[in-house]
């Protein structure tokens, strides 16, 4: 049985350790509530472009022409690049390993040769740096600020990895925010665009200016990099939504065992002063 | 006079959303003026201005780097890459971009990207003039 002293020391540190696990679940809810609301007024702009971009396809397809613009270009597939989005730090549950088996459950069938890799995340990069499939692309520190020049710089290299025929396609994975609770792990293809969905609610005759591959030149890029924008946003809103519900489960499970402690704790106290009482008792009875 | 919805968005929010009788914004081909019921058009913006007539004769003026306008079923959406109010813009930053282009355009460093840096100082000079003309007018 721990003397008085060690229950007591466990139950100091037991109580020190949930106070940082309950700041980091308060620091992360903050930080969860920044990021929502960064995607919730970003979102209107990134809606507006797929409205646009659609609209602009389907006028095209109407005047019987394909799409001027290299990124929708198919081509046989020779080289793929997986673009992984985990998180900068830990303390965050399953929220990377998930991500992580989820990359490796795809890049199965893949080999050095025919695969690579672009880590957005510390997580991730740490993970495949040790690991056969080439990481060509590092992004870390983030730290769970979006950064929109950084975001735009990565969307641009990839589309010139994907125009010059360094490979053939992107696809990015990711967590998608869906309530504090829950995220969705997500696989989309970043790059050649599949075929747009034609608007059928928003239909103009519209008039381009100057032409309409003249507009897809100015619009293709700022499209990838809206939803790379989006893809990174929702990876960040989830990632602090993990590390919330983590810290809070460490915090209730600390609570637990300070009560535990407490209770072993008191047993011990009592059974001393029971084993004083009862020398003390007997020292009397010695002395009649 | 007639007015029609105009809303400006930036990647990281939306700038403003308000009924207005007409714009003029600087499109791929010069500067162009949209008035209410205008026919559905898409063009490219070059960094500029944009003068927004409010109903009641209000003007508002804004920086603009570039983007994108759509006009359809008498509803304005502007897609700046980024837009400030005029009254909002830090002339100095804008000050000190414009000498690290022109700088950078003079020097022609190793592996310079030159539309990069021809692009950052007109978006630079646009600002700043926008600043300017904001200080003359006295809004």
């Amino acid at each position: 049985m721990p003397s008085l002293r060690d229950i007591k020391r466990r139950i100091r540190s037991v109580r020190s350790t949930q106070q940082i696990t309950k700041a980091m679940e308060m620091v992360s809810a903050a930080k969860l509530r920044k990021a929502q609301m960064r995607a919730e007024r970003s979102r209107p702009y990134a809606t507006k472009m797929e409205l646009i971009l659609s609209n602009l396809s389907s006028a095209i397809a109407q005047a019987g022409g394909s799409v001027p613009h290299p990124y929708f270009e198919q081509r046989p597939v020779r080289k793929t690049t997986l673009v992984l989005v985990t998180s900068d730090r830990g303390l965050c549950g399953s929220f990377n390993a998930n991500l992580i088996r989820r990359a490796t459950l795809f890049l199965k069938d893949y080999t050095p040769a025919n695969a690579e890799l672009v880590c957005i995340g510390k997580r991730g990069v740490d993970w495949f740096k040790k690991r056969p499939i080439p990481v060509v692309g590092r992004h870390q520190d983030f730290g769970g600020n979006m950064d929109f020049t950084r975001v735009r710089r990565i969307a641009a290299e990839l589309a010139v990895r994907f125009v010059s025929g360094e490979t053939d396609a992107i696809h990015i994975l990711y967590a998608k925010f869906i309530t504090t609770s829950r995220y969705e792990i997500t696989l989309s293809r970043f790059l050649p665009i599949e075929s747009v969905q034609e608007s059928s609610s928003h239909r103009a005759d519209y008039i381009f200016e100057p032409d309409p591959a003249a507009i897809f030149a100015d619009l293709m890029p700022r499209y990838v990099t809206t939803r790379m924008q989006t893809a990174i946003a929702e990876s960040f809103a989830a990632e602090h939504a993990a590390r919330m519900i983590a810290m809070g489960g460490a915090t209730k499970s600390a609570g637990e065992m300070i009560d535990v402690l407490t209770l072993q704790f008191n047993k011990a106290r009592q059974s001393a002063i029971t084993k004083e009482l009862l020398d003390i008792v007997g020292g009397a009875e010695a002395l009649k | 006079m007639a007015t029609y919805q105009l809303s400006i968005a930036t990647p990281e929010e939306t700038i403003l959303e308000e009924m207005v009788e007409s714009i003029i914004v600087p499109g791929a081909q010069g500067y162009l003026g949209v008035m209410a019921n205008h026919a559905a058009l898409i063009t490219p913006l070059q960094p500029g201005k944009i003068t927004i007539h409010l109903p009641g004769g209000t003007e508002l003026l804004l920086a603009v780097s570039g983007g994108f306008l759509e006009v359809a079923h008498n509803r304005a959406t502007i897609l700046a890459d980024a837009a400030e109010h005029a009254t909002k813009i830090d002339r100095a930053r804008a000050v000190t971009a414009l000498d690290r282009a022109d700088k950078r355009l003079r020097d022609r460093p190793e592996g310079l990207d030159v539309d990069r840096a021809t692009a950052a100082f007109r978006r630079a000079q646009n600002r700043i003039r926008i600043a300017d003309e904001i200080l003359v007018s006295g809004h």
